[in-house]
């Protein structure tokens, strides 16, 4: 207990973060760059599917963006929920770095959706259950990027961004279940209840782009933070400067 | 390599992929060393945090 309780404090302090994310970065995005690049040669080297052909191969970047751009959320209100009852030093920070990095996810699964349902359904879109759910995710990272730039006040934006990440987080089961909504979208293959449906030839290289691609977004979160961490400190720096001002303008009277 | 007759789709899938994550990466990098030149500008003028300057 006394161990665990360390490690929370260890990691709530954003000095430590610091420091242990400058060690992880450089590893983390060597190994986001060689899976990635693994992933898409595989990808490439796949038998053509039986049914789409080659244009299936669009699934390699499709799929691990939409998986991404609900965990991006899901990290957010993980985060948003670690802010509004634990109060962790870290919490905002990891909410407000998530949330366009989760949005550059949504926007690259609906425009790869778009590019693979023009040539598969004859649209490139379609106001299917699943789409539209996808597009209000969207709107709701939007939603959280808008909030929080509108209101002055750090600790009441994060407060009221938080409070709308967590009402959001209906969108989630909602894009779950949406395929079974009289959608033209196809339903789960990999995550789904029993073996997946998809020919393992084709499901390693998906595998291993996702988990590539995984790491790119824990990589692109961690330097999100920093860059937080740092616009903060920058803004304590600047109210200090301006105190220091204020205090040699105006001496204290002598006693 | 022949990606058949929606080649294109397939193509600008994997570009949009490449320019979003692109565009990720190169503000991810210019914020960050936006945030360390200002600190650095602000320490050279002898500012310090509150929490540097106490014990």
């Amino acid at each position: 207990m006394q161990q665990a309780q360390s490690l929370t404090q260890r990691l709530a302090n954003p000095t430590r973060f610091m420091e242990l994310s400058a060690t992880l970065l450089p590893w983390l995005t060597v190994a986001a760059v060689v899976l990635t690049v693994i992933g898409l040669v595989m990808g490439f080297a796949a038998p053509v599917d039986y049914q789409q052909g080659h244009t299936a191969k669009i699934m390699y970047v499709h799929v691990p963006a939409a998986w991404l751009s609900m965990a991006g959320y899901s990290l957010i209100a993980i985060s948003s929920f670690g802010l509004l009852v634990f109060r962790h030093p870290l919490a905002d920070v990891s909410a407000k770095a998530a949330a366009p990095i989760g949005a550059a996810f949504t926007l690259l699964c609906l425009v790869t959706g778009s590019l693979w349902g023009k040539p598969m359904w004859g649209a490139f879109w379609v106001w299917d259950p699943r789409l539209t759910s996808v597009l209000i995710l969207f709107f709701l990272y939007i939603g959280l990027i808008a909030l929080r730039s509108a209101i002055e006040d750090e600790a009441l934006a994060a407060k009221l961004t938080a409070i709308l990440a967590l009402t959001g987080i209906v969108i989630l089961p909602v894009i779950k279940f949406s395929v079974d909504w009289n959608s033209l979208h196809q339903p789960a293959s990999v995550m789904r209840i029993g073996a997946p449906k998809i020919h393992p030839s084709l499901l390693w290289p998906l595998l291993v782009m996702a988990v590539g691609l995984t790491i790119a977004f824990v990589a692109l979160h961690m330097k999100g933070m920093r860059n937080e961490i740092l616009r903060r400190r920058v803004r304590a720096l600047r109210s200090a400067e301006v105190q220091m001002a204020a205090g040699a303008a105006s001496p204290l009277p002598a006693e | 390599m022949d990606l058949g007759p929606h080649a294109a789709y397939i193509w600008a899938s994997f570009g949009a992929a490449a320019l979003i994550l692109l565009v990720l990466v190169v503000w991810l990098v210019l914020d960050g060393r936006q945030q360390q030149k200002m600190i650095a500008e602000l320490e050279a003028r002898g500012v310090r945090r509150r929490s540097d300057t106490s014990g």
